[in-house]
């Protein structure tokens, strides 16, 4: 880089970096008189060999090949995985929220049944049809509980919404005419933190009624 | 006078008008920060104090340098000072992937010399507890307020109540954690998506931060799941996120862990609060003296409202915050107001009960404020209040129900720094930009329809743009219940400003003048000659090669200040197992012009969930004994789930036809309503949140015994 055109970027450098960590009540202190670790940038060095294998999973009727670890979840596939031709699969509706099978926020339809993507190995998921909140529509056809998420603003911040969007379809897959009750049964395994349940429940009901 | 027109002339304005968004959010291409999967990005973590109070004595960090897909590891705090709450940042990684950052993170050796914490404000102020900041007992200067004169108010009094009541810590648990995707052109320009309420204020932030001109910084903040006051800095997390994508050369995305959030993303303080009030034989609230305080933890903050709503002539208040060794607290949702209402509303159904009157009545000798008064006759009405005991308690069987209500008040009014501009193109497409960000609160459909209502279009034919520091159309944070009422005006004079200068364009076409001009449906017309009517299209195919664009100014008469609400709660309580069940909350909201009537309704909602997460359900609970908070999850951290939401009947009681801001007001009056109704049906009164079923069975063996 030219030297002009780097004078004209940040000045700051790591020591800087933190002398200034913590400007809130933190700030009394950490003075910026010692630092620790080290200055130079890490290289990778040689670790243990993490068991990994490549596999293929069915999403949203198309086959991927991807490279996981055992550990490797199907929400991790789905959000952040890279196919073995180097294509980021970057389905990201499915969101991971609490991170243990609480908040529904990663529900995607495991031959058609709700399942938690955060809770289930990716290898596990091999040989089934996965669906995921992007695979729900048919084309440009919006599928009926979308529409009806739309219509009663069924959403706010929307970040919970995949999720309770394909709990919604599998809950109709298995029965398609749900009482209040049975849909509150039916969505407890998602939660929504801006408060829409009213208006899901009014979404729900009227998906139920064009299926 | 600028105005918003007559109702009966709206087409678009006040109408139940589905979310821009709504498409893009149900199929999962809304891309939140969370979203965004740069090439070559890397996964940044950071390594957080377990111990709630220590020397750092030394941070290893050679293990996780050297893990194969490792790029960087930056110390976060220096030797030999302090960490004061569990959460506090020790070193941060990037690495290639989520799961070898996570790996890396567990290399890190940290050698920490435990020292002793407070977590529980009973600790902190207790004799000989270790000062864990600069307040003498870990208590701040108290603040006091007095109006009137107390001993003359008690004096006067026929009844008084003594009463303390209490709130925990609660935390906002945004769904999408805080964090920040950062990358670097050429050590020179920095674009973060962030998950904030305030795209300006984070760049600013950044820009300082790194020292860099404000112009080459760039904010995006297309979708951000969910703030509620806690997102208005990048804070540490921000700052490191950019500081390893600079190092690294590459993006980096750091996202905060479930666990983090409820640590160290803010939390609304707790309020204890002990108060005595009295009241006249004729209903007057007369006095009121109150001692109160409450942790923000490490931080100051943790203020509350009180007295609260209600007229008392003679009042004495003094507040003060007590440290814990928690993570600090910030601004939740009308902060101060709903811990500050529970108490109030509890009180005044104490008093009236004292009286022997009706706490409706009570409630409108007492409340000076006009929009409530007929709110109380609305609400009354929805929620059946006849049917409530009138002896507290008497209902048989084992599950009593009961009735109460809360009130609450907002300001909303918004302010002036927001720029934006209304662009009419040659064929027909309009856009809408503007430095607002959409929080969920819908303010994109809101800008859309008053733009397409001054033209005469559709909102799906009004591109709106925000979301994004780079057009320089900066507008501030979304706190305060301020982003529409901060917002719409300016659109509407901005879009008022375009339809002006496209008439100017057309008159001579029409051969009419301009002041005749008005939009139809699609249409331009002459309202003197209707025969003169041209397209939308025809229209703006007379500007060529140009455009038309304009800025607005915030005009203060399109918005007003002052939120007024009231809810009403029906509960059932199970004597047996204590359980609280919500039957049906009517909530009356006062939010003066509603542009949106669907998202206001979603907004009022929204609030009341959250509140009777609040009442119900909601608190931080931490371990003396270690320092730790012991539910930072979603499991043990309850949030209101679909078996919790009552019928809620939300009321949109538009006043007046200028724009108030609603996010926050309706979250307030929720906890008092509830606690009230739950005193209606068992006649015992729990002064503590949240109302858990351990609490209600203790207090109905006590009123047994």
């Amino acid at each position: 880089m030219p030297e002009k055109e780097k004078k004209q970027g940040t000045n700051i450098s790591r020591r800087n970096f933190l002398k200034g960590v913590g400007t809130g009540t933190v700030a009394a202190t950490v003075a910026p008189s010692v630092l620790i670790g080290s200055e130079k940038a890490a290289d990778a060095q040689t670790g243990d060999a993490v068991a990994s294998a490549t596999i293929q999973l069915n999403i949203n009727g198309e086959t991927y090949q991807v490279e996981v670890e055992a550990r490797t979840t199907l929400l991790t596939v789905l959000r952040d995985g890279i196919d073995t031709g180097g294509n980021n699969i970057d389905l990201t509706g499915a969101k991971l929220i609490c991170d243990r099978g609480e908040c529904g926020g990663c529900t995607v339809m495991v031959d058609g049944k709700s399942v938690y993507a955060c809770m289930m190995l990716a290898m596990d998921a091999q040989g089934k049809q996965i669906t995921t909140v992007e695979g729900l529509a048919d084309g440009e056809n919006l599928h009926p509980v979308q529409e009806a998420f739309i219509k009663h603003d069924a959403l706010m911040c929307g970040f919970c919404t995949p999720g309770f969007v394909v709990a919604s379809a599998a809950l109709l897959g298995e029965n398609a005419n749900p009482t209040l009750e049975e849909i509150k049964i039916g969505l407890s395994g998602n939660t929504c933190r801006c408060g829409t349940y009213p208006f899901i429940f009014d979404a729900v009901k009227t998906a139920s009624q064009k299926m | 006078m600028a105005s918003w027109g007559e109702a009966s002339e709206s087409r678009l304005i006040g109408k139940r008008i589905t979310r821009l968004s709504g498409k893009d959010k149900v199929t999962g291409k809304a891309k939140y920060t969370f979203d965004i999967n740069e090439p070559g990005m890397l996964y940044g973590r950071i390594l957080r104090s377990e111990v709630a109070h220590a020397t750092v004595m030394g941070v290893d960090m050679s293990e996780a340098e050297a893990l194969p897909g490792v790029k960087a590891v930056i110390p976060l705090i220096e030797v030999d000072k302090k960490v004061r709450y569990q959460g506090q940042e020790i070193a941060a990684v990037a690495a290639e992937t989520d799961d070898i950052a996570k790996d890396a993170i567990r290399l890190i050796r940290v050698d920490l010399e435990e020292l002793p914490h407070v977590v529980t404000e009973e600790d902190a102020m207790a004799a000989g507890a270790p000062e864990i900041r600069d307040w003498a007992g870990n208590q701040s200067e108290p603040g006091v307020r007095e109006e009137g004169n107390i001993e003359e108010g008690f004096a006067e009094a026929a009844v008084e109540v003594e009463a303390t009541y209490h709130t925990p810590v609660q935390t906002h648990v945004c769904l999408e954690t805080h964090g920040h995707v950062a990358k670097w052109e050429d050590n020179q320009n920095l674009t973060v998506w962030a998950s904030t309420q305030g795209v300006f204020g984070v760049r600013n932030d950044f820009a300082q931060r790194f020292e860099l001109p404000a112009n080459q910084v760039r904010v995006i903040t297309e979708h951000m799941g969910g703030g509620f006051g806690s997102k208005f800095g990048p804070g540490l997390e921000g700052h490191t996120a950019a500081e390893l994508s600079r190092i690294t050369g590459k993006p980096v995305k750091l996202m905060l862990t479930r666990k983090s959030e409820h640590l160290v993303a803010g939390n609304r303080p707790s309020m204890t609060q002990k108060v005595r009030a009295g009241a006249t034989s004729d209903g007057r609230l007369i006095a009121y003296d109150m001692k109160g305080y409450g942790t923000g933890g490490i931080s100051s903050g943790a203020g509350f409202t009180g007295p609260y709503v209600y007229y008392v002539p003679n009042s004495r208040t003094e507040r003060f915050n007590v440290a814990t060794n928690a993570g600090n607290q910030r601004a939740m949702r009308a902060p101060g107001h709903p811990q500050g209402a529970f108490a109030m509303d509890s009180l005044m159904d104490e008093l009236a009960e004292k009286l022997g009157m009706n706490p409706l009545e009570f409630r409108r000798i007492n409340d000076p404020n006009e929009v409530r008064q007929a709110q109380y006759t609305l609400g009354a009405q929805e929620i059946g209040w006849h049917r409530r005991n009138n002896v507290a308690g008497s209902g048989t069987g084992v599950k009593k129900r009961g009735i109460g209500v809360g009130s609450g008040q907002w300001g909303g009014g918004g302010g002036r720094g927001t720029e934006a501009r209304v662009t009419i193109n040659a064929d027909g497409t309009v856009e809408a930009v503007t430095g607002t960000q959409d929080i969920g609160t819908g303010v994109r459909t809101v800008i859309a329809i008053i733009v397409a209502e001054e033209f005469g279009l559709d909102t799906t034919d009004i591109r709106v743009k925000v979301g994004d520091s780079q057009p320089g159309l900066p507008s501030g944070g979304s706190g305060g219940s301020q982003t529409t009422p901060s917002v719409a005006p300016v659109i509407k004079t901005a879009a008022a400003a375009a339809k002006q200068k496209l008439f100017e364009r057309i008159a001579p076409l029409l051969d009419a003048p301009v002041a005749d001009l008005r939009v139809g449906t699609g249409t331009i017309y002459a309202v003197s000659d209707r025969t003169k009517t041209i397209t939308w299209q025809q229209a703006t195919g007379q500007l060529g090669m140009e455009s038309i664009s304009e800025g607005g100014t915030w005009e203060e008469d399109l918005r007003q200040n002052g939120a007024a609400g009231t809810q009403f709660a029906e509960v059932e309580v199970d004597t047996q197992t204590g359980a609280v069940r919500l039957i049906k909350i009517v909530a009356v909201q006062d939010c003066g012009l509603a542009i949106n009537r669907l998202t206001t309704e979603s907004q009022i909602n929204g609030g009341v969930i959250m509140g009777l997460g609040q009442a119900l359900l909601e608190e931080r609970f931490m371990d003396p004994v270690t320092g730790r908070m012991l539910n930072a999850n979603l499991e043990d951290y309850k949030v209101p789930g679909t078996f919790e939401i009552p019928e809620i009947k939300s009321i949109v009681f538009d006043t007046h036809r200028k724009v108030t801001g609603v996010g926050e007001p309706p979250c307030i009056p929720t906890p008092g309503a509830i606690a009230n109704a739950v005193y209606n049906a068992i006649g015992v009164r729990i002064r503590s949140l949240p109302i858990t079923p351990d609490k209600v069975l203790d207090a109905l063996a006590e009123k047994k015994a």
